[in-house]
């Protein structure tokens, strides 16, 4: 039996399985998740996201070397596509992380999508809980190599890194609508392969041009190299001071404030949409009117409404929710 | 409840070869299993940490280097010391008959397998030892 107490004192084989069972939906995965929830909301969880190859498990990888340096606890949530063939994955991030592999201060953990398609799995939201409570004050999680409209990680990171490479694309990439416009930090990774200039003017004259940004945050721009060891020591600064500006502001609150309110939602709908299906199938002339809506007797528009009317009628009469 | 069963395929020790490891990690993706791989070179240490971190079901080590009876034991041990000996070890590579016998009836490889074994049978072992529940 999984206990939340063995979590919080920072067990981490009860850790990890307690991230299986919520990632496998299991059995108890609610009751868990309200027992950890008021432990949770300490840590500042990073988002780094850009597309494939763009060098973020390695930035990653500084990034959690630069927060052991000042000591703090960290987690890492790296995440790769599932096949939608096989619904089996590779998940190869942890390889450039290795050299943290045994620190106690660090827990890395790989997820695949299992079908989702925002770049973040839909189990990941709960683990960063998970992850939270157990004690990591920095959480990272790494998004899927993404095209221009996985954006999910923007409703899960407090700070979001968009890494991008020296040319890649030219400046009607920038003004593209998607994940140009989700950065809290722009990070041009692999800057050590040149013609980073161009590719910064254009991110300028993007930001120059959206009124957006008066007076409030304006995505700074990065320059590293992994490969080179330079710009993490200015990227993690930069990243300490998106925090104090988004505390001081209370502009992290208020994004609290609405992933909570989304959460709230979407876990509702999640159940209403199991209800109303559990209500579908359960009419047993449903293979009738599968027929008559074959044969255009009938319309979806008009059956839609009887379900959900049919269903609004049966709360009242003692339905369990 | 959507069980995937988790593997981590590692390469310990020094041996450099990993077609093998990509290979079995490439097939046991296709089968429909999430497969975490970590790379060359890593230390038995590493390897159970993963395994821990990672919750797997099952470790696959691909060994040509010849240290197989060294490591094997090895990181059964961790395991054992971690709490995790239900993590199930396997095997593969170039390993003689007779150590291949050692380890599995030692208990500390539950399989192994040698050169020409075919992915289907590497497939179906996983699928009928991994204990579901």
């Amino acid at each position: 039996m999984l206990q939340v107490s063995k979590l919080l004192e920072g067990d981490k084989r009860t850790a990890a399985k307690m991230i299986t069972l919520i990632e496998n939906d299991g059995e108890g995965k609610q009751q868990l998740l309200s027992e950890i929830y008021p432990h949770t909301g300490r840590a500042h969880v990073i988002g780094v996201t850009g597309s494939p190859g763009a060098g973020k498990s390695s930035l990653t990888d500084e990034l959690i070397k630069r927060a052991r340096g000042d000591n703090r606890k960290v987690g890492v949530i790296a995440v790769d596509p599932t096949s939608p063939i096989s619904g089996g994955a590779l998940l190869g991030d942890r390889i450039r992380m290795q050299e943290h592999a045994l620190d106690k201060g660090v827990f890395i953990r790989s997820m695949g999508t299992r079908g989702s398609l925002g770049g973040l799995a839909r189990a990941t939201r709960d683990v960063v809980k998970v992850l939270d409570a157990y004690g990591c004050e920095i959480i990272i999680v790494e998004t899927v190599g993404v095209g221009q409209s996985e954006l999910d990680i923007m409703h899960y990171a407090d700070t979001t890194l968009v890494v991008l490479t020296p040319g890649a694309g030219d400046h009607i990439q920038t003004i593209k609508a998607g994940i140009m416009e989700i950065a809290d930090i722009f990070v041009i990774n692999k800057c050590d392969l040149g013609n980073t200039k161009k590719m910064m003017i254009d991110i300028a004259q993007m930001l120059d041009m959206s009124p957006r940004f008066d007076g409030r945050w304006r995505p700074p721009v990065a320059e590293t190299s992994v490969k080179n060891n330079t710009g993490i020591e200015e990227l993690w600064s930069l990243i300490g001071q998106h925090l104090e500006y988004t505390q001081k502001s209370g502009e992290l609150d208020q994004s609290v404030r609405n992933r909570l309110s989304m959460e709230v939602v979407e876990m509702a709908e999640e159940e209403v949409r199991r209800l109303l299906w559990e209500q579908f199938n359960k009419n047993g002339s449903m293979d009738d009117l599968l027929d008559k809506l074959a044969q255009r007797e009938a319309d979806p528009y008009n059956e839609a409404r009887k379900l959900v009317q049919n269903f609004i009628c049966q709360i009242p009469n003692g339905k369990e929710l | 409840m959507a069980r995937k069963i988790r593997v981590l395929v590692a390469k310990p020790g020094l041996d450099g070869h990993d077609r093998g490891a990509r290979v079995i990690a490439r097939g046991l993706r296709d089968a429909g299993m999430e497969v975490v791989y970590t790379g060359l070179h890593q230390t038995p240490e590493q390897i159970v940490e993963a395994a821990i971190q990672e919750d797997v079901d099952v470790v696959g080590l691909s060994i040509l280097s010849g240290a197989h009876m060294t490591l094997f034991p090895r990181i059964y041990d961790l395991l054992k010391e971690n709490g995790a000996e239900d993590i199930m070890v396997m095997g593969g590579g170039t390993i003689p008959e007779a150590d291949v016998k050692a380890l599995i009836e030692g208990g500390w490889a539950a399989q192994i397998f040698t050169p020409g074994a075919t992915l289907e049978s590497i497939v179906d072992w996983i699928n009928t030892n991994v204990n579901l529940n």
